[in-house]
Formats: C-alpha cells, sequence, structure tokens
C-alpha cells in the first residue's frame, strides 16, 4: 500500500492558520505514507501536476487531499487519478479549509492539531479503499406520462414531437384536464376551450402518442430506464373501434345523475361523454349509477346504437408496459368548503364555488352563460366574490397560499360585468396578489374600468334572508363593520393536493411535502424532478400552478425525460451497497427498511448444493444511502466507497 | 489526541454527518467564518441511516468524550427516509448508553440543514462545554496499551 498525502495551502486560506509545512513533515512519517507534499494550490494545473509526477515517481496506488470541502474538488481528483490511469474512487479528501482553518482561525495550534488528525482519518479511510465501476444500463426510450391536463398533454406533445413514443394515462373519460371546465383564461381572456381542444386534438393524432383514458397506473416497479408499469384500462363498455361518437346513445339513456364536468350544475346520462369536445370522442357507461347494471333493465344504448358498438361483457384491460421515464401531472382537487361554519358549512344553495362559477359563465355551460342563482333561476345582479377559502388558513390546516385565486377571482368579476353590465361586484380578500406577467395591470383593469370594489377583510358570516343572501365582515382598511345583501356568492376555493395524493405516492414510492403535494428534488435548482431519478413532475401536482407555469413544467419535464433517452446508456453510482452472499442469513431486514426497494431476495445454491435466500441489491436503484448497512446484524451487507471498515478505521485512528 | 494528562485534557467529540445537510452546514459554518471549539472530528457518511450503533460505541471505546450524529431534518431525507431508520435507532443507543452509564450529554443527535450552520456552531459550541464540564469519559474505554502489556 503507497499512499501519497497532498496538502493544499490554498492560497494562505489554510496556510494562514495551519501549519501545513510542519504538517506535511509530520504525517510524512506516518505508517503507509510513502510521500508528503504541500502546494499553493492543489486543485490548480501545477498542484495536479505535482501529484501526477508524484504518483508515478513513487508509484502511489491512493491519495489524500488536504484541501477543501469534497463537495468542491473531490470530482477534480478523480479525475486526475483517471488521468492517471488510477481508479478515481481511491482518494480520500481531508477537509482541512471550511472544518478547520476557517472555523478554528482563533487558535492555530489546535487547528494545526487537528488538520493532522483529519488526515490521519483519511488516510484510515483510503487504506480500504476499493477500486469501483460503474456498470451500464440500457434505457428503455419511451415515456409515461399520467394525467391528461394540460400540464400532462404539453408533456406528452413536446416527447413525443422530438421522436419518442409516449403513453398518456388519463383517469377520466377525456383528456383536458381541469382547464377544459374553464371559461375564459386570465388575464388575456382567451377562451380556455379554443386553447385546449387543438392541443388534445393534437396528442390525439399524433403517432407517437397513444392516450389511454378511463385508466389509472396500478403498480410501478423497476427504475430509471426500465420502469415496469401496469395500467388498468377500466372497460368503457363501449368498443371504441366500432363507436362513431354520434351520441345516440346518451340522448337516449333515462338515468340522470349529475354531471362531474359541470360541477353538479347540470345532468349528464349514465352513458356519457363528459364534455361535447372530449377526447376520445366515445362514451363510457358509468356502471354505479346504469339501470343494465344495476337492475338488469333497460339496455336502450345497445338498442340505439348504430353502429353496435355498446358492450355491457367487456372487462377491464390489464396493460404491462415498460418506460424510461415517468412524469407526474395528476394535478389537483379542490376544496371543499362545507368545512367553513361561517359560509353556510356547503348548505346555502347560492353559495356556489369559483369552478361552479366558471361553469355558469360559460356559453357552453348548463345555463349557456347566464350568470342565474341555483335556487330560483333569477339573474345574479350583485355578486359577492370571497378569496382565500381553504388557503392561507392555518384552522383549515391549509397554511399555503393557492396562487390562482385572486387573479380568477378578478376575471369572474370581470365576466360578471360583461355578462351583466348592471351587476354589482365586490371582492372580499386578504392581500391582492397579482405577480406574474399582466397580472397586476389585469387587476387594476378590472378595479378601474369594470369598477369592481375591493374589500379588503375576512368575511364572518354569511346567511340567508329571504331570497337572498346577508354577508357580513369588516373592512380592514376603513375600519367599519360591513353587513350586505347579495344574490349570489362566489367562493374562491383553494387548491389542494388530489384527495389519493398518499396512496399514489405509496404506489409510486415517492415522497410528498409538508401539505402533501408531490416533492420536488430540490425546491430552486430541480423543481420539476423527483429524489427518484426518471420521474418528474409537471403543473400542480407540485404546488398551485397557472397554465402558463404548468405549460413551462411541462416542457422542463419534457426536457429531462429526452435528455435521459439521449443517453447512449446509463451509469450505475458505484458507491453503492454490496451483499456478502457467503454469510448473508436471508433475514432480508435490509429489503424492509430500503428506501428505494432496491434490494430483493435471491436464491442461490450453497457449496453443499442446498438451497438458500439471501438478499440481492439491485445495482441500478440501489442510491447508496447506506441504510441497510447499518441495520444487517450479520453485517454481510456493505456500503462501497464508505464500507464500515472504513469508517471504523477513522474512528480507530486517532 | 492524549487524554491521560488532565491539565491538557480536551474533549474529544466525533461527529458523524450526512452528506446532504449537516456536512454541508458545517461547510457553510467554515464558509461564513463562524469561529467554534476546534475539538470535533468530522465523519461524512452518506446519511444519518447510515451511521450504524457500532460507529457510536466504538468512538467512546477508542476514548471519545462525546458523539454527535446529525442528519436532514426529518422529511427533508436526501433518501427519503433514511434519517426516520436513523432516529428509531438513535433513541434505543442513548438508553443503552445511558444504562452503562455514560451520561446523557455525551451522545446527541441533531438535524441540522444545509443552511443552518450557525445551529451546527451552537450544537458544537454547547456539546464541547458541557463535556468539558463532565471531564474525560471512563465508560467504555478500552485502553489498548494495558491490554497488550496485559498479554
Amino acid at each position: 500500500m503507497r499512499i501519497g498525502v497532498f496538502i493544499c495551502h490554498c492560497g494562505t486560506n489554510i496556510s494562514g492558520v495551519v501549519d501545513v509545512v510542519k504538517l506535511a513533515e509530520s504525517i510524512s512519517h506516518y505508517p503507509g505514507v510513502v510521500i508528503s507534499k504541500e502546494n499553493k494550490y492543489m486543485c490548480s494545473d501545477p498542484g495536479q501536476n505535482l501529484i501526477k509526477s508524484a504518483v508515478k515517481e513513487y508509484n502511489l496506488d491512493r491519495i489524500v487531499v488536504a484541501s477543501c470541502t469534497p463537495k468542491l474538488h473531490e470530482n477534480t481528483f478523480r479525475a486526475c487519478l483517471e488521468d492517471l490511469g488510477l481508479n478515481p474512487y481511491m482518494l480520500e479528501i481531508a477537509n482541512i479549509r471550511e472544518q478547520c482553518s476557517w472555523v478554528h482561525s482563533d487558535n492555530p495550534e489546535l487547528a494545526t492539531k487537528k488538520a493532522e488528525d483529519l488526515i490521519k482519518m483519511a488516510i484510515a479511510r483510503v487504506r480500504f479503499a476499493k477500486e469501483l465501476t460503474c456498470s451500464k444500463v440500457t434505457i428503455e426510450r419511451r415515456a409515461l406520462v399520467i394525467g391528461g391536463g394540460v400540464a400532462g398533454i404539453q408533456s406528452a406533445l413536446d416527447i413525443a414531437n422530438a421522436g419518442y413514443h409516449v403513453t398518456l394515462v388519463e383517469r377520466t373519460p377525456s383528456i383536458g384536464g381541469r382547464m377544459a371546465q374553464l371559461d375564459k383564461t386570465f388575464p388575456t381572456l382567451d377562451c380556455s376551450a379554443c386553447i385546449l381542444t387543438p392541443k388534445m386534438v393534437e396528442a390525439n393524432r399524433h403517432h407517437l402518442i397513444k392516450i389511454l383514458t378511463y385508466s389509472e397506473v396500478e403498480e410501478v416497479s423497476g427504475f430509471v430506464g426500465s420502469f415496469e408499469v401496469t395500467i388498468r384500462m377500466k372497460s368503457r363498455s363501449v368498443e371504441m373501434k366500432k363507436c362513431t361518437g354520434c351520441g345516440m346513445c346518451q340522448s337516449k339513456c333515462p338515468v340522470k345523475v349529475d354531471s362531474e364536468f359541470d360541477e353538479g350544475l347540470s345532468k349528464r346520462r349514465a352513458i356519457y361523454m363528459p364534455f361535447p369536445q372530449a377526447v376520445p370522442n366515445i362514451p363510457v357507461i358509468d356502471r354505479a349509477n346504469c339501470r343494465y347494471f344495476l337492475e338488469k333493465k333497460c339496455g336502450v344504448c345497445k338498442k340505439v346504437c348504430p353502429s353496435d358498438a355498446i358492450d355491457y361483457d367487456q372487462e377491464d384491460t390489464i396493460l404491462k408496459e415498460k418506460f424510461g421515464s415517468i412524469t407526474i401531472a395528476t394535478g389537483f382537487d379542490l376544496f371543499d368548503h362545507s368545512a367553513y361554519g361561517e359560509y353556510g358549512y356547503g348548505k346555502l344553495k347560492n353559495v356556489i364555488t369559483s369552478i361552479q362559477y366558471e361553469r355558469l359563465v360559460n356559453s357552453s355551460g348548463p345555463t349557456g352563460g347566464h350568470i342565474i342563482r341555483p335556487s330560483d333561476g333569477k339573474e345574479a345582479k350583485k355578486v359577492a366574490f370571497i378569496s382565500c377559502v381553504g388557503s392561507r388558513d392555518n384552522k383549515m390546516g391549509k397554511p399555503y397560499c393557492s396562487k390562482v385565486c385572486c387573479m380568477y377571482t378578478a376575471k369572474h368579476a370581470l365576466l360578471l360585468k360583461e355578462h351583466v353590465p348592471d351587476a354589482e361586484a365586490y371582492i372580499f380578500y386578504i392581500d391582492i396578489r397579482a405577480a406574474g406577467k399582466n397580472y397586476e395591470e389585469f387587476v387594476y383593469r378590472v378595479q378601474e374600468n369594470y369598477r369592481v370594489k375591493y374589500i379588503r377583510g375576512r368575511v364572518s358570516k354569511i346567511f340567508e334572508e329571504g331570497d337572498n343572501l346577508i354577508v357580513r365582515g369588516f373592512d380592514t382598511l376603513s375600519g367599519e363593520s360591513i353587513e350586505m345583501e347579495f344574490d349570489l356568492v362566489v367562493l374562491a376555493v383553494g387548491v389542494i393536493p388530489r384527495k389519493d395524493s398518499d396512496s399514489f405516492a405509496r404506489m409510486l414510492n415517492i415522497s410528498l411535502d409538508a401539505n402533501h403535494f408531490v416533492g420536488e428534488l430540490h425546491p430552486k435548482l430541480a423543481p420539476v424532478e423527483k429524489n427518484t431519478p426518471g420521474i418528474f413532475l409537471s403543473g400542480s401536482c407540485q404546488y398551485p400552478r397557472d397554465i402558463p407555469e404548468s405549460v413551462a413544467m411541462a416542457g422542463a419535464a419534457a426536457v429531462k425525460s429526452l435528455s435521459l433517452f439521449a443517453k447512449e446508456f446509463l451509469t450505475s453510482e458505484p458507491m453503492i451497497s454490496e451483499v456478502n452472499t457467503s454469510i448473508c442469513t436471508g433475514c432480508l431486514n435490509c429489503k424492509n427498511i430500503c428506501p428505494y426497494r432496491a434490494i430483493n431476495e435471491e436464491e442461490i445454491k450453497d457449496l453443499d448444493g442446498k438451497i438458500r435466500i439471501v438478499a440481492k441489491v439491485n445495482e441500478t436503484i440501489c442510491r447508496g444511502c447506506g441504510t441497510c448497512v447499518a441495520s444487517c446484524p450479520s453485517q454481510c451487507i456493505n456500503l462501497k466507497g464508505v464500507s464500515n471498515e472504513q469508517i471504523l478505521a477513522a474512528i480507530e485512528a486517532l | 489526541m492524549d487524554n491521560n494528562n488532565q491539565q491538557t485534557w480536551e474533549p474529544k467529540i466525533y461527529a458523524f454527518l450526512c452528506n446532504w445537510c449537516s456536512y454541508e452546514g458545517a461547510d457553510l459554518a467554515g464558509g461564513g467564518r463562524r469561529i467554534y471549539p476546534a475539538n470535533v472530528r468530522i465523519i461524512r457518511v452518506p446519511c444519518s441511516g447510515r451511521i450504524d450503533p457500532v460507529f457510536i460505541l466504538k468512538s467512546f471505546e477508542r476514548g471519545a468524550d462525546g458523539v454527535l450524529v446529525s442528519g436532514c431534518h426529518p422529511g427533508d431525507c436526501h433518501y427519503t427516509e433514511g434519517n426516520y431508520f436513523a432516529r428509531r435507532k438513535f433513541v434505543l443507543v442513548k438508553k443503552l448508553l445511558e444504562y452503562v452509564g455514560i451520561e446523557p450529554e455525551r451522545f446527541q443527535a441533531r438535524w441540522i440543514s444545509a443552511s443552518e450552520a450557525i445551529k451546527f456552531v451552537e450544537t458544537v459550541k454547547e456539546m464541547t462545554e458541557n463535556i468539558r464540564k463532565l471531564g474525560p469519559n471512563t465508560k467504555l474505554v478500552k485502553n489498548i496499551k494495558e491490554e497488550i502489556t496485559c498479554q
């Protein structure tokens, strides 16, 4: 074992406190150390050349560099070793700048002593260093996108346009998501459907995109480059190949249930398309409400279907496919305002949610764009809009800002004025948050040109009096209590994570943040990546996002998939766990605690021919946390590069 | 370090820090030139979940006067949940150490993020002061020299 120690002055950053010359001298006598040198800047070319010539001259096989934090130059020195034909992992860094000279400048003597200790520990560690190599893994160049809203559609389009196959899985009968429900979009007042439907159609027609609607991802295993995914395609009870989308069935179906798409403001049939522009333009039978399935009666749709597409016996199809990457674009749910007693526990008929209002003002919505009250069908002339319902409210466990409500509330008030010019609009708000391109100007326009009245303060009570609603509140700017009569109250309900986000996260084995949104790898530097490689985020599954942000995220997530597909192969992490099968007892403690499910059981044949079970680490999934190593009762699993021997040697070095 | 001489005795503290949060927090303390006692010897591990209780016992056996373990805050683990496993283990280790007579101040588990340089510095200061008051650790310590002469 021939170890070389190289101590850096870092200008005067280290040598100003630590006596590096003395240190180099004393370390050179340490057992196993062949040569110990110091230099002004080890990371510079002359410094690296010093290492290179020393390695050749003294035939060194292991290197210790005492310098700044390994976070800065570990890779520099690894590359230096690689240049020399040595294994890059025969290196140990002693951090004598950040964790010594910079923090102990008050006591150079103790700092020098500590630096010596740190170098000794590094020497002890490098003695047990082993040559590590990466293995190559092939990539399945196909992407899975979960969620067919605007974020999912855009992500699928971006990946497919680059020439790769995409499967887009959507839970509901049609892609389109929340954006399809919206009337106009702020701040440009583009018609939402008009800008979304072309994208839906484009995705549907794209020869590289496979759209699976009315389908759910049931199981995910595998790892980046080759995820094995099980998708359940729920039976539509309609043969997709035969159906022409004529709509005869849904006009004749006798069953009427609340429409999910119109948020309960209209009725749909048991066989239905969620909305006229649905993609694919093929209905599904809602078996929970269909009379044929409930009572074995009816069968009208089968009778009237001109192309004989109805198939009551159709079964769910299970699809198993391999994907290289997964993009999560599952979107959001909306806060249920019945939790608010002051707003009537969701029982007041003329108190509606913002998404219901979107359907009301939509010209293809249940009222044809007339803003009428649910209770008596009268046109609303005086409307209160209340913001922050289920956002920025610790009481409700929703401390975060839903981000889009201020803007859509301003838009709602504007639309009211456009639809009913003599109507009055009042907005009760806490703060107006209009950070976005042309957002502030939009709010200003709503206030100035449309004369919408903004009242700063929370509403304390809404109650019915006669036909109308009384809203009681407090104007915090004028300091006066308010009691006003309204025809209609619209609650700006907050954006919340999907209600099944917990089980979804468990299925994908990913983490959620404190609010149960899907947590990103890094809030600043990796906002569309998950800590599981190969899984990317798009849209509101991560945090409330407006449309431009969702689309931008979709593109970013697509690029991440593409940069993965552009590689010839993936290299596995070299510093990962390995099992010594000769002493593994097969207790599989490690398998149970591995955060990545990287450990599986394996049957091996002993020397005496007996079959026994041992643990096996999947090299591509393991990230090298070492939790398994610390939990192995027989110490048969070890972490390459940070082995038990290395750490114990460091402890014993002093 | 020489632990036998009472007059020059300085507490020796081993700190096992996770690579992603606490080690970076200590680095940040360096970047901010925050002075702290030179008694702590940092050992970098990928995750607090990597810390085997054996490391802690071994540290005391080899004459450490205190051991600090620190990882990412719960929920922030780079490896999703390694620190949860660490937390469960540390609770047991702490009880075991108390059982064999090691003062609880000598073993500290903390969650220090990459931005919490001040928390790292304060922790080290506090631990060093507490251990200085306690004096050298005598429990679990294996005197290798003595062992060799006995043999």
